[in-house]
């Protein structure tokens, strides 16, 4: 294997830990303020269309992945709402969320002419960044600020300390005056906006291109992900890169027609799957999850 | 029966109501008729004996794989595994046509390997729960991609038809499911799920271990203190889900004609499990309300392939519905909610008599 493949790896496996990164220090806001959401997988489709349409529609990228993150940013204020003030569960908030984009992100690819396919022109994709030894897209740069900076709010600052509070024990949090559910529907909402940030750099900048299987269980690996991390921004770098690197090889490996015959693709493909299960079995009994995590706060 | 046990149902009325005005929205938005479009989907799934049929043999596998998500969910546990574990039902069940055997044994054999498979494809995640503390939301939806692949492998390189490379052998004629209706795809595999139910009913409400499941489910402080086994409880629940969602890929396998065989893509599979989840909800988790529930959205279905041939509407949008249905039962007090925005709307006009 030449130098180059590894540069290929190396920046592939970056490209790859820039959706899960993303998603995953989103969750971990909400996450940390109580809230679970499964229904990562159905924003990043959601907001993968509609990034791609906004891009194109407006000749931007910019505002391609500015609509990404407002559609992330509705449905995670549909999620808040529904998982604070009206007391809904939310694992099944986070279903519902997911089947309604299976189906409307489909019913939208018919309607937009091409079924299953829709492709983003070229000159309002995300532009990439030339470093001589390859491309590498300025979201990576984007993402480790975002991971570091949601890192130090969290951890560091007031506001963190709140949203922390709040999901640890939500009653004394109300005594000390700090407004619970309007709280957590802010983490929502941020934890949308990333996600909604992820799911269209799937379509603007990677794959320049809308398809039913797009987000391709990112989502769900994202979840895994927090878990790995025990809600630690920096951390969730480091376990997106770790699946990229995989996601990456599996498309890899079966270019090399040596390998190829040994192990067979759908191994491959398998390995990322197989890697986050032994992670998080592996990652867990160190973990210490806020303790009124996916509960509705009720006054009493 | 009283009035506060019809809550549910009103519920899932008003869910079902609230998922058909806003698919009705939708249509609008995108310059669809909805009245044609909904007449054209009701009268394709239930307006004659093949409708019915077709509506009837599309929710025999969501019934089974709605009993694996509402057997966990009936003890407090999350197991959305369905979708993989049906993969590998239905190829265990298409294993069993290697063999030789005479009519009736083959059919009982393919179930009983369908339903084993099933379970041993889900005993990882309540041993992955019980030992180590990984949620079953994470677990379970790693093992369905692995299915995924792992069914794709299957196909292509161990089932494989020697003469059509896209799919795996056929069910041999002695262990496949006869029609109940000629010329439809009804089949008996409804009653096989209809027993399925009628299994889990007993099992949940007529026994001390269902009733410990339940216990455990509703409130787990006092199932601990009653000294009910948790260890016990998890195993239960993700046996028997898998032993039903190992069923439901068998029951579409060795039931549905034309090929009898697991095509690669797993088309008439993919979406069985997450659909059962649907089912599930609206049936609100419990046995005989998965029936209805599994109608309804077989009905869904079927209709919803008509009313993209005549006004052009996408099937999606059926799935969109589902997920619309969802979204509101995930509000428990949905009934309030409804009647206050409803006065919020109408100037704060006063409502009584709730």
């Amino acid at each position: 294997m030449e130098l180059d493949h590894l540069w290929g790896i190396l920046f592939g496996s970056l490209h790859a830990m820039v959706p899960i990164t993303l998603a995953a220090i989103g969750e971990t806001i909400e996450e940390s303020a109580g809230l679970f959401n499964i229904g990562l997988e159905g924003i990043l489709l959601l907001s993968a269309l509609s990034g791609a349409l906004g891009a194109e529609a407006s000749g931007s990228a910019l505002i391609g992945l500015t609509v990404g993150m407002g559609t992330g940013a509705l449905i995670g204020l549909v999620f808040g709402v529904v998982n604070t003030y009206w007391k809904g569960s939310q694992l099944i908030t986070g279903v519902g969320i997911n089947l309604f984009a299976f189906g409307f992100v489909a019913f939208m690819l018919i309607t937009l002419g091409a079924p299953g396919f829709h492709s983003v022109p070229r000159a309002v994709q995300v532009q990439l960044i030339p470093l001589g030894v390859g491309s590498l897209s300025p979201l990576v740069i984007v993402t480790v600020i975002l991971a570091v900076g949601v890192y130090w709010v969290l951890r560091r600052t007031h506001l963190g300390l709140r949203i922390r509070a709040v999901g640890e024990n939500p009653a004394a949090a109300d005594v000390a005056g700090i407004r619970v559910n309007a709280l957590r529907l802010g983490t929502a909402i941020a934890a949308g906006c990333l996600a909604g940030l992820a799911g269209a750099y799937l379509s603007v900048d990677w794959f320049g291109a809308v398809t039913k299987e797009i987000v391709a269980g990112r989502g769900f690996i994202a979840l895994a992900t927090v878990v790995f991390s025990g809600l630690n921004p920096l951390l969730a770098l480091l376990g997106g890169f770790v699946f990229g690197l995989f996601d990456t090889l599996a498309t890899w490996i079966p270019t090399y027609p040596k390998v190829k015959d040994v192990i067979p693709w759908q191994f491959v493909a398998m390995a990322p799957y197989v890697v986050t299960l032994l992670v998080v079995a592996g990652a867990i009994g160190r973990v210490q999850f806020p303790k009124a995590l996916g509960n509705p706060y009720f006054r009493e | 029966m009283r009035l506060h046990q019809l809550n549910p149902v009103v519920e899932s009325v008003v869910a079902g109501i609230i998922g058909l005005a806003i698919g009705a929205a939708i249509m609008l938005a995108y310059g669809y008729d909805p009245v044609s479009a909904y007449s054209s989907l009701f009268r394709g799934s239930f307006g004659s004996v093949y409708s019915w049929a077709e509506s009837l043999a599309n929710a025999t596998p969501l019934i089974l794989t709605a009993l694996t998500f509402a057997v966990a969910m009936r003890g407090g546990l999350f197991n959305i595994g369905a979708e993989g574990q049906l993969y590998i039902g239905a190829l265990a069940a298409v294993s069993v046509s290697l063999i030789q055997l005479p009519y009736p044994l083959h059919v009982v054999v393919a179930l009983l390997a369908a339903m084993l498979a099933g379970m041993i494809w889900s005993l990882p995640v309540a041993l992955l729960k019980l030992g180590r503390g990984v949620h079953e939301v994470i677990s379970t939806i790693m093992f369905n991609w692995i299915a995924h692949f792992f069914a794709f492998y299957l196909i292509a390189n161990v089932l494989t038809d020697p003469i059509r490379g896209e799919k795996t052998i056929s069910i041999v004629e002695t262990s496949r499911l006869a029609r109940m209706v000629p010329h439809t795809s009804l089949n008996y595999g409804l009653i096989i799920a209809l027993v399925a139910v009628a299994v889990v009913l007993f099992l949940l409400w007529r026994t001390t271990s269902g009733f410990e499941l339940r216990v455990s489910g509703h409130n787990p402080e006092a199932a601990r203190y009653a000294g009910i086994s948790r260890r016990k409880q998890v195993m239960t629940a993700f046996v028997i889900g898998g032993a039903t969602a190992g069923l439901a890929g068998a029951v579409q396998v060795m039931g549905r004609p034309p090929t009898y065989a697991v095509m690669s893509g797993l088309p008439q599979f993919v979406n069985l499990g997450f659909d059962g989840i649907g089912v599930a909800m609206i049936g609100r988790n419990h046995p005989i309300g998965i029936v209805f529930a599994a109608i309804f959205f077989g009905g869904l279905l079927v209709g919803g392939r008509i009313m993209q041939f005549s006004p052009g509407v996408p099937l999606e949008l059926v799935r969109v519905i589902e997920g619309v249905i969802i979204l509101a039962l995930a509000v428990p007090e949905l009934r309030t909610v409804v009647v206050r925005l409803w006065t919020k709307t109408r100037g704060r006009k006063q409502i009584d008599g709730t």
